[in-house]
């Protein structure tokens, strides 16, 4: 037995050293982090959905034309090289690349947009009915069985067609009506939680119950509401372009993924490229979000594999 | 088993009130009225419209009256057509609306249930790849993007199947609309199925039934199938859901007249009466498949009934 506190160190980092490890230890995220570099698809897809990034924000500024105003001398004009419309243009003469950059852009904005309104709903929703729990537990969450029973797309398309079509309510729309799954995730795992020491020890030293909540039990839950989150992201997006796409969404001259594979397809004989390119666009957007959120989940959570 | 459908069924009643009301205030949140058209009307006119139609009454007794009509099966007046109401439209396009969602629906569900077996028993090898790859083209490829891509190919391209529209009905129109709804939905209950199986499989009573010596079909057949296909009934409940979701954007495209496409026309045109009835219609049906899906669950497993 050594009782000489710094001598253990010492003969601690000794061990350690002679193992070859660094006397740091492993974290759960570095853990988790170590395992999605690993994952060659969820690498890809970090790579891509990045650039796709860059290109959505930065990308209008470099090149020749902007999304709305009409190039008199180029109607429905293939992509080429020469005239600067790499992607061709559509029957307003309008730069497709352009307007496909603006459209991720706008998908991109409502997806974050509404999955952080989700994703505080759902947190602060499910966190004060599991940790409250008995009378208040069972009314909060039959409300969101109820609300879960009722196709919410029409809920959207209601709202939409009263209130007029606004990006910000579109936001809003989606991401109040995608926390339900959240909620309930976040209600099971605030259970399991509320009865650890911590907590305990938080109660008995006096403090509120919405102070235990946000200081002890909401830090505790990042890891499934980030991988939750990343999950919420795709969907969102195929949701906006759905909704574009049927004439809800965002408006002219504005424009979104979905409102471009709508143009495409009417003129997808004649103008193969208007739907191609926003296709491609949409497609490894989803894709690369898809497995960015799975490779998450299998990081953080190891126990499928 | 009756108490326990006898049960379900009460509760299905403060759920479709709750979402009535809320559809009904609403719409009445909304700005500007039924006939703010682009000619305004004289007010004497306006009057009689309002009151025709009890829009001059309180708030509260519209609401009554709006739920009375709901409990006759009338869901009020359309308007933008004059000839017939919510109800009559609804049930005009409803038989293709039906016939669609129910084929879809079977088609899910066999090609998900087969591909996500096949995927379990197969791990690793080719059936298994084959499921990936279709749940990945399922859940990354929007229905409004596959639709225009098959149109493409075997309408305009080979000439196999019509582009689109009803017809005299027969199934060559049917194929493209029915693939498009159910591929998605094939690709998630096939994952379903996969993660299921490969779990009952790892069981002690599987174990047993191999050691019998009754051959892997059997196995399948009689003992795993059964409890693997819990976790696919307890999707179909918001399968159906989606499905009619999805049905809104395969009706605009193809050019099928069911519900869907009227939904959407009522919603672009500012329809408010054909909106809401509409929307409750939805809402009652899915709230229906859903106690069926229930049902059908406590039927399977005992252990539900008695909660």
């Amino acid at each position: 037995m050594i009782l000489n506190p710094a001598k253990r160190e010492l003969l601690a980092a000794e061990l350690l050293e002679a193992e070859g490890l660094s006397p740091e230890g492993r974290s759960l995220t570095k853990d988790a982090m170590r395992r999605l570099c690993r994952n060659k698809a969820a690498v890809v897809s970090i790579v891509v959905l990045a650039l796709l990034i860059l290109a959505a924000v930065v990308g209008p500024y470099f090149i020749p034309h902007n999304y709305e105003d009409p190039d008199w001398a180029a109607f429905r004009a293939p992509p080429s090289w020469e005239d600067g419309h790499y992607f061709g243009t559509d029957p307003n003469g309008r730069d497709l690349l352009a307007r496909v950059l603006y459209g991720t852009r706008v998908s991109l904005a409502v997806a974050f947009v509404a999955t952080l309104v989700s994703v505080v709903i759902g947190v602060l929703y499910g966190a004060i009915s599991g940790y409250f729990g008995g009378r208040l537990d069972s009314i909060m969450m039959r409300f969101v069985d109820i609300m879960y029973a009722l196709p919410y797309i029409l809920f959207v398309i209601l709202l939409m067609v009263i209130f007029g079509r606004n990006v910000y309510l579109l936001f809003a729309a989606i991401g109040a009506l995608e926390w339900l799954t959240m909620a309930r995730i976040v209600r099971g795992q605030t259970l399991s939680l509320k009865h650890r020491e911590f907590v305990e020890a938080a109660r008995a030293s006096g403090q509120k119950p919405l102070k235990i909540i946000t200081k002890h039990i909401i830090p505790n839950l990042v890891g499934p509401v980030v991988i939750f989150a990343a999950l919420t992201v795709p969907e969102i997006i195929a949701t906006e372009s759905f909704l574009s796409y049927l004439g809800f969404g965002v408006q002219e001259p504005l424009t979104s993924l979905g409102t471009l594979i709508a143009e495409g397809t009417d003129a997808m004989e004649s103008m193969p490229w208007l739907l191609a390119f926003p296709a491609v666009f949409l497609v490894s957007l989803l894709l690369s979000l898809l497995f960015i959120g799975d490779g998450l989940r299998d990081a953080f959570d190891p126990k499928d594999r | 088993m009756l108490s326990y459908a006898f049960r379900r069924l009460l509760s299905t009643i403060p759920v479709l009130w709750i979402a009535v009301t809320a559809c009904f205030f609403v719409l009445r949140l909304a700005p500007g009225g039924p006939f703010d058209g682009e000619r305004s009307l004289p007010p004497a006119i306006l009057q009689n419209l309002a009151a025709h139609y009890n829009l001059d009454k309180p708030l509260i007794q519209q609401y009554l009256y709006y739920v009375g009509d709901l409990l006759r099966g009338d869901l009020g007046p359309s308007f933008s057509s004059e000839d017939f109401n919510v109800a009559q439209q609804i049930m005009i396009g409803l038989p293709y609306t039906f016939t669609l969602g129910m084929t879809a629906f079977a088609l899910a569900i066999i090609i998900g249930v087969a591909v996500g077996c096949l995927g379990a028993l197969y791990q690793n090898k080719m059936p298994d790849y084959v499921l990936g790859a279709m749940i990945l083209v399922g859940v990354v490829f929007p229905n409004f993007l596959i639709a225009p891509i098959l149109q493409l190919v075997f309408g305009i391209q080979l000439a196999w199947l019509p582009v689109g529209g009803w017809g005299d009905g027969s199934l060559k129109y049917l194929v493209l609309p029915v693939v498009v709804m159910a591929l998605p939905h094939a690709g998630r209950i096939s994952r379903i199925t996969r993660g299921s199986m490969i779990e009952v499989m790892n069981q002690n009573f599987i174990r047993t039934a191999k050691a019998k010596g009754i051959g892997p079909r059997l196995t399948v057949m009689r003992h795993a199938l059964k409890p693997a296909m819990m976790p696919v009934v307890s999707y179909l409940g918001p399968a159906a859901s989606y499905l009619l979701t999805g049905s809104l954007v395969v009706e605009s495209i193809f050019g099928l007249p069911g519900i869907g496409r009227y939904f959407i026309n009522a919603a672009l045109n500012r329809d408010y009466g054909m909106v809401l009835g509409t929307v409750i219609f939805y809402m009652v049906l899915i709230v229906f498949l859903n106690l069926i899906v229930d049902i059908a669950y406590a039927w399977l497993d005992p252990k539900v009934r008695n909660r």
